[in-house]
């Protein structure tokens, strides 16, 4: 059996998170209260990342490593968008353990659109509307059971929705 | 004051499926009004979706976000007549919440 780094690393973490609540049980917090005080620290809002320009900056920020292509992961999207300020795109994805699916347009001036956490028992898909500044690829990431899946398409905006 | 989510919440036995609508400007920071100034940016960071208390979806949202955003999810779970409740935080600390009876 081959334990590849990254996932050597997420089991890491996992008792290292294990050891977190075993401590916190320890000095007397109610236990009820401690996966809401985990979701609390892990819900943080990821300002770094909605800084950074480039796509690539934006998905380190985010998450720390890189994504793989993936044909799991599905984007519905328009391959014309008449108007740049209101792009409907969809994601889906079979993959399982998904923790949480983020939408990116390389070519705007913040390349991060959103980012959505998904808990266990929520489906792995989400619809939304983006604005895009110009033709551009969107990628789409999928973080599944620790590790990053991307799809990406280029999308050909007609009139742009950051005021270009 | 009308809150400013309008919230769908549809059970079919199996999953609960969500489709919110929020009226909000979304506005970048990147865009220009009539006189050439910059329009500074306002736009929802955090939006979540708890039903039973805990988290059942949560967006953390930029200026690329369309204005009056749209978002449609779905769960396992969620029964008919219970609550759902969705509340989001802006850029500016503002926030606004709603519950929604599920269908």
């Amino acid at each position: 059996m081959n334990i590849t780094t990254s996932e050597f690393l997420a089991n890491r973490r996992l008792v290292l998170k294990g050891a977190g609540v075993a401590a916190l049980i320890g000095l007397g917090v109610i236990p009820f209260d401690v996966p809401q005080a985990l979701a609390a620290a892990n819900d943080k809002y990821p300002e770094e990342a909605f800084k950074q320009k480039n796509e690539a900056d934006a998905i380190k920020a985010l998450y720390g490593k890189t994504a793989e292509p993936s044909d799991k992961v599905k984007m519905d999207a328009p391959e014309i968008a008449e108007n740049g300020a209101v792009v409907p795109i969809s994601a889906t994805t079979t993959l399982s353990d998904v923790t949480s699916i983020a939408f990116l347009v390389s070519e705007n001036p913040i390349s991060l659109i959103a980012s959505y956490k998904i808990p266990a028992g929520t489906l792995p898909s989400v619809a939304n509307r983006i604005k895009m500044a110009k033709t551009s690829n969107v990628t789409v990431i999928v973080e599944a059971g620790g590790r990053l899946y991307s799809a990406s398409k280029e999308i050909k905006v007609t009139v742009g929705g950051c005021g270009g | 004051m009308a809150s400013s989510i309008r919230v769908r919440a549809t059970s079919n036995g199996d999953t609960t499926e969500v489709q919110a609508l929020i009226q909000h400007p979304m506005d970048s920071g990147f865009v220009k009004d009539a006189k050439g100034e910059i329009i500074p940016p306002h736009f929802i960071q955090v939006l979540t979706f708890e039903y039973d208390g805990k988290p059942v979806f949560v967006a953390d949202w930029g200026g690329g976000v369309s204005k009056d955003p749209y978002v449609k999810f779905a769960f396992k779970g969620g029964k008919k007549g219970d609550d759902l409740k969705v509340s989001w935080v802006d850029n500016k600390g503002a926030t606004d919440t709603t519950t929604a009876k599920i269908q």
